[in-house]
């Protein structure tokens, strides 16, 4: 079976005087339905990780699987319809616009998708129910709670049907209750089957999953939390 | 030392993969217009606020060109209302050496020969006639104590001169085709005339004399609109005129035209009077009337088209600076939009149509603003507003247009955000 991902000696260098490795020949790979945390402080090289698996930045050197597809040899407007169909992205700041309904920010994952108009709407509200949210579709975001608000970016994220979720910190900005229902909507969504890479620098949040990947100074190894 | 990499060895596609990989990202034209509709409408006063020097501009263009093209029409309109619809034809003086005589070409059924002519209200002939020196008076008695005949001038005209001149009668009626074609001896007199001769009223059929002869007064004409010499005149039909006292030819044509009708009767009048030499005929047809116009029009114009053209500048300095705030305050948004697959052209469409769509607006507003404007100050001054009708259509597209330039810069500035630092911004 074809991996989600395959990093093979992924490398991304930064033009700066002098030169950042951020991240430096990493080999990596998420098969279907697993549940990988990548960890690590502030300035490990995490972010440029999230970026490079989330095809917001490309690898300088290396290569990158998605799905089976060579990212390195696809133009600017492939790797843009990749992120709208394969990816699905959370963000720690959930990143929903206020002047629209919940419905309508979930409906937003299909815009640049290619996928036409009809029915759009039945699969944002099917995604919504997905996360428990059927009684909030046409609440706006500053009226809804920081683990609503976060239900919602989850829904828009697993509108598109990705291969991949990708969420950076999901958790950063909510208490402990609420984070700690988002979790347990993440092992659902896993024991249903889905791909989920979680960035963090938490560690409760990070040994949720099944596999936990540490990055120091742009370098990956991969530990397996206690007990499983 | 660089080493080669090898070339990446192509995977076979994933069966099983439910988008193929060639899935470019895309954005529909009505998805397009939707997003830019729901941005603008998200913040409707910030929105109206910016569009306010693009419709003040476009209302100032708009109520200029429609207040100059309505005051040329009404100044024409004023002062040519009675010049505009007439026409005088006279035969052409000079031509035999050094003799100024008058070689008149003029047929006596000149007034019937334009009345045919379309745009003619009425038409008809006038002419002086010569009576010898004989005195006209009312009665047939030498009275020693007062004057009782006097030089009156004589005039001979067809029956629809009268209409031509726009007369009024006091009392009484014209002549008609009938008394001129039988040479009847009958009379229309002028206002001052009748009231020299004594006459003022016609129901007694009165009479007066030229010299010996008698003619029975029909009417008598209180006032014309032209030619205010035949209100001290006794006014014969021409073929009375011609048999009693050999009048030759008629002198001049006078025509009452429709209004606009001018130009066209000018140029067909001479052919219609004298086929063989209309040159010989001098017509004297009122000044163009669009040229008078025109001349108003551009001078009002030039100011105007500048202050207006100033305020549209700055309505689009307006926009863009208002699009470019928004761009930076969207800093998030463009990150989330780039995240859900949209490509850098895509988020400069996505600004560009909205600061167009913004600029449209304004248009349409504004014209109607301009429009709105134009009637009501016409309305104040009872002027008619006149209205190119190109000018509605092209205001609005001229808002666009500006709308479309102020949302260049700021467009590219959001499609050269980097995702990365985007999503973080906020």
């Amino acid at each position: 079976m074809t991996p989600v991902v395959e990093l093979q000696g992924v490398t991304r260098t930064f033009d700066s005087t002098p030169p950042v490795e951020a991240l430096k020949a990493t080999d990596l790979v998420i098969d279907e339905g697993d549940y990988v945390s990548i960890v690590g402080p502030s300035g490990s090289g995490k972010s440029t990780m999230l970026n490079v698996l989330g095809l917001l930045d490309t690898p300088t050197d290396g290569t990158y699987f998605l799905d089976g597809t060579d990212i390195s040899r696809l133009g600017e407007r492939q790797l843009a319809g990749l992120r709208a169909t394969k990816i699905g992205f959370v963000f720690q700041s959930f990143h929903l616009l206020s002047h629209r309904t919940a419905t309508e920010n979930v409906m937003l994952a299909e815009l640049y998708s290619g996928r036409d108009r009809g029915g759009r709407r039945d699969r944002a509200i099917a995604a919504l129910e997905q996360v428990s949210l059927g009684h909030r579709l046409d609440a706006f975001p500053p009226t809804m709670s920081g683990g609503e608000r976060q239900r919602v970016a989850i829904a828009r994220a697993l509108a598109a049907n990705p291969s991949l979720l990708l969420a950076d910190e999901p958790t950063g900005n909510l208490d402990t209750v609420t984070s700690e229902a988002i979790l347990a909507l993440f092992d659902d969504l896993h024991a249903s089957g889905l791909t989920i890479a979680v960035i963090t620098h938490d560690l409760d949040v990070s040994l949720r999953a099944q596999r936990v990947i540490n990055i120091r100074d742009g370098v990956v190894t991969e530990t397996t939390p206690a007990g499983r | 030392m660089t080493v080669e990499t090898p070339p990446p060895i192509p995977l076979p596609p994933d069966a099983s993969n439910p988008h193929p990989v060639t899935a470019s990202s895309h954005l529909g034209v009505r998805d397009l217009l939707s997003e830019s509709v729901t941005a603008l409408t998200a913040r409707p006063a910030r929105t109206l606020l910016t569009a306010l020097g693009t419709v003040l501009g476009v209302a100032a263009l708009v109520a200029t060109l429609g207040l100059a093209k309505t005051a040329g029409n009404q100044i024409v309109g004023r002062f040519d209302e009675l010049a505009a619809t007439r026409i005088s034809v006279k035969p052409e003086t000079g031509g035999f050496g050094s003799t100024n005589r008058q070689v008149s070409v003029i047929p006596w059924d000149a007034g019937d020969r334009l009345q045919r002519l379309n745009g003619v209200v009425s038409a008809g002939t006038k002419s002086d006639v010569d009576v010898g020196g004989e005195l006209a008076r009312a009665v047939p008695v030498i009275d020693p104590l007062g004057q009782t005949a006097f030089q009156v001038p004589v005039l001979a005209m067809s029956s629809g001169t009268f209409g031509a001149l726009r007369t009024t009668l006091e009392t009484g009626r014209t002549f008609d085709d009938g008394h001129d074609m039988r040479a009847d001896n009958v009379v229309v007199l002028g206002a001052n005339a009748a009231e020299r001769l004594g006459v003022s009223r016609v129901d007694n059929s009165p009479a007066i004399f030229i010299g010996d002869r008698p003619f029975a007064v029909i009417g008598i004409v209180a006032d014309t609109a032209r030619e205010p010499d035949l209100l001290s005149a006794i006014i014969l039909p021409n073929q009375t005129a011609r048999s009693l006292y050999s009048l030759s030819a008629p002198a001049e044509v006078h025509v009452e035209v429709e209004v606009g009708a001018a130009e066209l009767i000018g140029g067909q009048a001479a052919i219609a009077l004298a086929p063989n030499s209309p040159d010989r005929l001098r017509v004297s047809v009122p000044p163009s009337p669009r040229g008078v116009q025109g001349q108003v029009e551009d001078d009002v114009n030039a100011l105007f088209l500048l202050l207006g053209g100033i305020s549209l500048l700055v309505g689009a300095i307006g926009i863009a600076n208002v699009t470019l705030v928004s761009v930076l305050e969207r800093t998030g948004e463009i990150g989330l939009r780039r995240a859900l697959g949209a490509t850098p052209m895509q988020i400069a469409r996505q600004f560009l149509t909205e600061s167009a769509s913004l600029g449209a607006l304004s248009g349409l507003i504004g014209t109607s603003l301009g429009v709105l404007a134009t009637v009501i100050i016409s309305a104040t001054r009872d002027w008619t507003p006149v209205l190119d009708p190109w000018l509605p259509l092209v205001a609005p597209i001229l808002g666009a247009v500006i709308g479309l330039l102020a949302g260049v810069y700021p467009s590219v500035k959001a499609a050269r955000m980097e995702p990365v630092q985007a999503l973080r911004s906020f």
